[in-house]
């Protein structure tokens, strides 16, 4: 069975219980999203981005609205919606290669030994992390370890997969090995990806479509954005390109004019009348 | 001329190396010898001049004769019972040889136990109590961790019972052990149960408290993982609770069995469990002038086993410990 669209978020709403009353971190996400897709959700810290994550891996549940895949409402978390967590989150008593074939072992029941040893090689290959398989995460770089992180992901077989600022804690560099191995991942598997992200210069590059939000409270999607670059993307040769940085200036714009943050005077002003006000709530 | 400046270097060299080595050494070795070297002069010193009614306080030389008489003794009770033994075994034979349907029988050697047995006792007692508190305190623990609805109902009742003495279980303790353990052909000893219980009472807290905390402070992220790969609850707490919260279980553990050892002695004395703690109200009721050398050997050695507990509790934890990192003392 083909669907149109692999995912779609209906007018989901979420609100969070507070002791001043319901906060509303989200209102009115639509969002519809093909098989095989590369999105990036990019926004203020505090804008719900990561709500949004939660909400898709079912971490979260919908207060009004939905989350449906493939016909499937999404009412709780699952292997077929994999994350990658923002600080890799591997389990820091087993090595890289049992890391990865805990999660094999869960999700891809049914596999014989001989198949499982050979899936999770398989997916330490993809991530360029054979050569560290019997490494214990605290043996290994932070972008080493979301190289696993990812790898685990990727072993479960996701129909999407999903990443919380993934590159967010790893210096300049690797971030940009990251990238390129994630690109080629997924012109490899097709997947369908949705990551987070902070970094403008990574959602244009990685990304089919960039969903930029709008601040919170109450936040919602504010414009999608759809890069037309052509794949095998080349981030030298993107540089000088005038299509790159159009789009990498639609994206400044949208953040730093349309959705401006001033956050001295929000605190400023809460700080004047501090009643009344909704409790602030941490969700990016 | 070259050759010979370099020569005298290499020895300055040498014996600035020996003497960082000379000061490691003096810090590792020296300083606790000179600690023990002070604390036995004072003892001897005090001692002296402390006359109590069962005569002098002992210093060192008394104590150290009264380890060799209880060494000796233990040695003169254990050949009493292999001749005793023989004895039988001889007797036994000779009935059987007179008359072929006997069925012979073995008594047990009825002597006095040793410094030795009592000790052996005294280790035996406690890790009983100390491992039915433990099977008791982690699962509870795990429970209290995971869910905060049975920390809450559950943390009241820590609170109130943590403090209470083993004395003041112990009678209520033994009353109860007396109407439920009643049995014609007794597997264990009542005072044995009794202390054991009493152990298990007071030392099963810091367990039940360092594994609740252990547990709630698992990383959220874990936790997520955990519920992307749909493990179900006992694959959650065997494949990510149990190994995230060894450390704090072990630390838990630890202090446990060190507040077990000390409330062991305390309840020996009392239930008249054949361990170190009626070894010292033995001697204390015994009054003889031997009486407080002999105390103060078996204070000795309860400080000793004290500490070489400690010591395989620590290594137990760092072989367990999957952050071989973290400084564990």
């Amino acid at each position: 069975m083909t669907f149109k669209h692999q995912l779609e978020l209906t007018q989901v709403a979420i609100d969070f219980p507070t002791p001043k009353g319901p906060f509303t971190a989200l209102t009115d996400v639509n969002l519809k999203i093909q098989k095989g897709e590369f999105i990036s959700l990019i926004g203020h810290s505090g804008c719900g981005k990561s709500t949004v994550l939660n909400l898709i891996a079912g971490l979260y549940q919908a207060t009004t609205g939905g989350v449906i895949l493939e016909g499937q409402e999404v009412n709780e978390p699952g292997p077929e919606r994999a994350v990658v967590f923002q600080n890799h989150s591997l389990l820091p008593w087993l090595s890289a290669y049992k890391n990865v074939e805990l999660a094999v072992k869960q999700t891809q029941t049914g596999r014989s030994k001989k198949e499982i040893k050979d899936w999770v090689e398989h997916n330490l290959e993809l991530v360029h992390m054979s050569h560290a398989a019997d490494k214990l995460p605290s043996e290994i770089s932070g972008g080493m370890k979301q190289r696993v992180g990812i790898a685990r992901a990727l072993a479960m077989e996701p129909k999407v997969l999903l990443m919380d600022e993934p590159f967010g804690a790893l210096d300049a560099l690797t971030r940009a090995h990251l990238q390129d191995s994630v690109m080629e991942i997924h012109s490899q598997l097709g997947n369908t990806v949705i990551m987070i992200t902070h970094d403008v210069d990574e959602a244009v590059l990685l990304s089919d479509r960039i969903v930029m939000m709008t601040n919170g409270p109450s936040a919602t999607i504010g414009e999608i954005l759809s890069i037309d670059l052509e794949r095998p993307r080349n981030r030298i040769e993107l540089a000088d390109n005038p299509q790159y940085n159009h789009y990498r200036h639609e994206v400044l714009k949208f953040l730093y004019e349309k959705q401006r943050k001033v956050e001295s005077v929000d605190s400023h002003r809460k700080s004047k009348s501090a009643k009344g006000q909704p409790g602030s709530l941490k969700t990016g | 001329m070259s050759k010979q400046a370099a020569i005298p270097m290499i020895t300055e060299k040498e014996a600035s190396f020996d003497l960082v080595k000379l000061t490691g050494w003096l810090k590792t070795i020296m300083l606790p010898v000179i600690g023990l070297v002070v604390f036995i002069g004072l003892w001897n010193v005090l001692a002296k001049n402390i006359d109590t009614s069962l005569g002098q306080f002992p210093g060192t030389t008394a104590v150290w004769q009264q380890a060799k008489v209880l060494v000796d003794e233990h040695y003169t009770q254990q050949s009493k019972a292999e001749a005793f033994y023989e004895r039988q075994h001889k007797r036994n034979a000779e009935r059987v040889a007179k008359d072929p349907n006997y069925q012979p029988k073995i008594r047990a050697f009825t002597g006095a136990p040793t410094f030795f047995q009592q000790i052996w006792t005294s280790l035996y007692t406690v890790m009983v109590g100390f491992v039915m508190a433990s099977l008791f305190a982690v699962p509870l623990g795990i429970l209290c961790g995971l869910s905060k609805s049975s920390y809450a109902a559950i943390n009241p009742l820590i609170q109130l019972f943590k403090p209470i003495s083993p004395l003041a279980w112990l009678p209520l303790v033994t009353m109860v052990v007396s109407a439920v353990y009643v049995s014609d052909d007794p597997m264990f000893a009542k005072s044995f149960i009794t202390s054991a219980a009493t152990v298990a009472l007071c030392c099963l807290w810091p367990t039940l408290i360092n594994t609740a905390v252990g547990v709630s402070s698992i990383d959220k992220d874990l936790i997520n993982v955990s519920k992307v790969l749909r493990l179900n609850p006992i694959q959650h707490v065997i494949k990510i609770v149990m190994p995230s919260s060894i450390p704090a279980i072990f630390t838990g553990l630890r202090l446990s069995l060190g507040i077990g050892w000390m409330v062991l002695i305390a309840a020996e004395m009392l239930a008249q469990n054949p361990g170190l703690g009626k070894f010292v109200w033995d001697e204390f009721q015994n009054g003889s002038s031997e009486s407080l050398a002999r105390i103060m050997v078996a204070v000795l050695t309860i400080g000793i086993i004290g500490f070489i507990l400690d010591r395989l509790m620590l290594q137990l934890q760092k072989w367990v410990s999957w952050d071989k990192s973290a400084t564990l003392r």
